[in-house]
């Protein structure tokens, strides 16, 4: 698996099924390359909500309502049994999160919380965020592996919450559809956000192919796309979903400046310092629009949502805060935050930090 | 040449000129003036810049490094609780 050629395959196809990380990806797994050989059910009661083996197995079921995998028959996303296992993952997983997150006693003290930036002197202690390294002491090595984890969502951008849109009406559907529109690129395949992202990839000399980082991440990351997946796919989460997706945008504009600023500082190539730049701008306007007309006309059509709608931005932060934890930990440990360490970053890359060089 | 709304490009939904009705802006007491796309603006120096987005955030507050675009350095900044 690790021998795959470095840019093997296009963005448009489906990646190759991942190794099992235990029992129940190994189910799932077996479910997709052999539908007709039973395999005996694993205990979904005892494992680990948030550990590789179950956010794998969620995540392998859920691609298959994107792009699914090479080989592997496109009906088997209605398959019944690996429906039924999904849904004993799916509850597993969001009553963790129920217990485990810390949670706002009302919608506007959890707006009110992102919407508050922590200090921001380059270095100051306060400013622990990923993007905070990454800006202040990000090596090239680091902006490569975020970007390998980031892949398994930005290539991919936009899409889980897409499937929001028919659960939705009026206000609320005509905003949400807008910044939608926004992330594809406004009718500009090149201006796709997920396109951007591929660019990025190039530039970091990352394999651009969908998924093809997806053996080399982590279960945090795996978890945060796996939320949005969960969140919707079911019409019953349709607020937490508006939660989670206010979050993103909220919390994307100032992250992202960090971020651009990281690329340039490790003199990182055009495309990869202007994803960043773009979510700068452009995510200035969308959590005025998600906050005002998305959030705003779901709870005038439906109020009591709003309980959902706090659940959504605190899951989102939980999820984040653990992947955020385990990145810095590996890294201040000057280990790998990945699975399987990425190729030696390119000379040209590293030549450019090292003499900080501005483009 | 400052910008001419009746001559400008057509917004492409509700408080458009197009239809002869007023262009609707928003304010909050704090945050970005937001108006439909696209819009040129002239800045002080005479510089013309311009946003094809649907809907452009303004900055009001004159600490947006992409100034004149909003890009949230309005917002409120305070020790981290952890």
């Amino acid at each position: 698996m690790s021998n795959r050629p470095r840019t093997s395959r296009t963005v448009q196809e489906g990646p190759t099924l991942p190794a099992p990380r235990g029992p129940l990806s190994t189910a799932v797994l077996h479910r997709l390359r052999h539908p007709g050989v039973p395999h005996p059910a694993p205990d979904t009661a005892t494992a680990d909500p948030y550990g590789e083996d179950l956010q794998l197995a969620l995540y392998t079921c859920y691609e298959l309502h994107y792009r699914g995998f090479e080989g592997v028959d496109a009906d088997l996303e209605w398959d019944p049994a690996l429906l039924g296992l999904r849904a004993a993952l799916e509850e597993r997983f969001l009553t963790a999160l129920r217990a485990d997150t810390p949670a706002h006693k009302t919608l506007s003290d959890a707006l009110e919380d992102l919407l508050v930036e922590p200090v921001d002197t380059p270095g100051a202690p306060t400013a622990t965020g990923v993007s905070h390294f990454l800006r202040d002491e990000g090596a090239p090595e680091h902006l490569r592996e975020y970007a390998a984890h980031r892949s398994l969502y930005h290539l991919k951008e936009a899409d889980p919450h897409a499937w929001v849109l028919p659960r939705l009406w009026g206000r609320a559907k005509a905003a949400m559809a807008a910044v939608e529109f926004d992330e594809y690129g406004g009718g500009r395949p090149e201006r796709v956000h997920a396109r951007l992202f591929a660019g990025l990839m190039t530039d970091l000399d990352l394999d651009t192919g969908y998924g093809h980082y997806l053996d080399a991440t982590c279960a945090e990351m795996l978890a945060n796309v796996n939320l949005m997946s969960l969140f919707g796919l079911h019409r019953s989460l349709r607020g937490a979903l508006v939660g989670h997706f206010a979050t993103v945008e909220i919390t994307s504009s100032p992250g992202s400046r960090r971020l651009a600023e990281a690329m340039r500082r490790a003199g990182a190539g055009p495309a990869a310092r202007f994803f960043y730049d773009e979510h700068v701008e452009a995510d200035a306007v969308h959590e005025q629009i998600v906050r005002r007309d998305v959030i705003g006309g779901l709870l005038e059509q439906e109020p009591e949502l709003e309980e959902d709608v706090t659940f959504g931005i605190d899951a989102t932060e939980y999820l984040e805060g653990r992947f955020g934890e385990r990145l810095l930990a590996a890294w201040r440990a000057g280990r790998s935050s990945l699975r399987t360490p990425l190729p030696p970053a390119p000379e040209a890359l590293v030549g450019a930090s090292r003499t900080g060089q501005d483009i | 040449m400052p910008y001419d709304s009746a001559e400008g490009p057509c917004p492409q939904d509700g408080g458009g000129t197009a239809s002869g009705a007023p262009r609707r802006i928003t304010m909050g007491r704090t945050g970005p003036i937001l108006m439909e796309g696209p819009v040129e603006v002239e800045t002080e120096d005479g510089t013309v810049v311009s946003s094809d987005r649907f809907r452009v955030a303004l900055c009001t507050c004159r600490r947006s490094r992409r100034f004149p675009w909003c890009d949230t350095s309005h917002r409120r900044r305070a020790r981290t609780p952890e």
